[in-house]
């Protein structure tokens, strides 16, 4: 397949997940928080019914950057470890599979947030 | 009774005001920034592969995300994320960007309460929302597959 049909499935794939959310923002006012729940919900529940993989299959990035990714991970790892070492793995597997994610976001957050001042909002 | 008709009367006026945020301007804009950072992603991702061919697809993705978790604290901190965001709206919320700049934006406003009180708990404002539901779904989605 050729490079640059796979960016542009990726630019509209991805494109559309957002213009999604931003139809969200608009008709229902949701915050931040309960935005990136919803995706996170979606993606683990596509992981769940076993449709993500043929998605991303597809998309690539453009469902894996999306946090529609984080929550199918999520769902992909407690799956993965049910399988390979049964009850242990409903406690282990999920937060395991995302934790490079999760553990990159609290570190940078915590070393950005050591360096720089909050900026005064201009209005 | 008064009270209701008088927050219906205040409701849509409100309404009047907000609705004119002009919809399709911001939809666009969400689309292609969101469409721009998901191609971002997959030119890194394509490039580990590359670079790295030895590592797998799992591996790649994390690395991806890393670095685009970094990218997205770092413009926070600039400032800089904040000026796309109002830009973009959605754009930049569902990508992992959006996460990423929820966790490091509350840990820049509440530094001035202290390291540990302030920017370490609060950190997760809006984040931990997301990380409970995550990780309780996931769990739930586990113990299915047990039975299953």
């Amino acid at each position: 397949m050729n490079d640059w049909y796979v960016y542009l499935i990726v630019f509209l794939t991805g494109g559309t997940i957002c213009f999604i959310g931003q139809i969200l923002v608009i008709k229902t006012k949701m915050t931040t928080a309960r935005i990136l729940v919803t995706f996170v919900l979606l993606g683990v529940f596509l992981q769940a019914v076993g449709l993500f993989d043929a998605i991303s299959q597809f998309c690539k990035a453009g469902i894996n950057v999306p946090i529609i990714g984080f929550g199918a991970s999520l769902a992909k790892g407690a799956i993965n470890a049910v399988k390979s070492s049964g009850i242990l793995g409903i406690f282990t597997g999920g937060l395991s599979a995302c934790a490079g994610g999760i553990a990159a976001a609290i570190f940078f957050a915590f070393i950005f947030g050591i360096i720089f001042k909050a900026k005064t909002k201009k209005m | 009774m008064q009270d209701e008709v008088r927050n219906k009367k205040y409701n849509s006026y409100v309404e009047a005001k907000i609705a004119k945020t002009h919809a399709w301007p911001s939809l666009f804009n969400a689309f292609w920034v969101g469409g721009l950072i998901c191609v971002f992603g997959q030119v890194c991702n394509d490039l580990i592969l590359m670079w790295f061919p030895s590592i797998s697809t799992q591996s790649a993705w994390a690395y991806t995300l890393i670095i685009i978790i970094f990218i997205a604290a770092l413009l926070t901190g600039l400032g800089v994320f904040d000026k796309i965001g109002a830009f973009a709206g959605a754009g930049t919320i569902v990508p992992i960007t959006g996460f990423s700049n929820s966790i490091t934006s509350p840990a820049l406003d509440f530094k001035n309460e202290g390291i540990i009180f302030g920017m370490c708990a609060k950190m997760f404002i809006i984040a931990g929302p997301v990380i409970v539901s995550g990780t309780v779904a996931s769990m739930i989605v586990g113990i299915i597959y047990l039975f299953v």
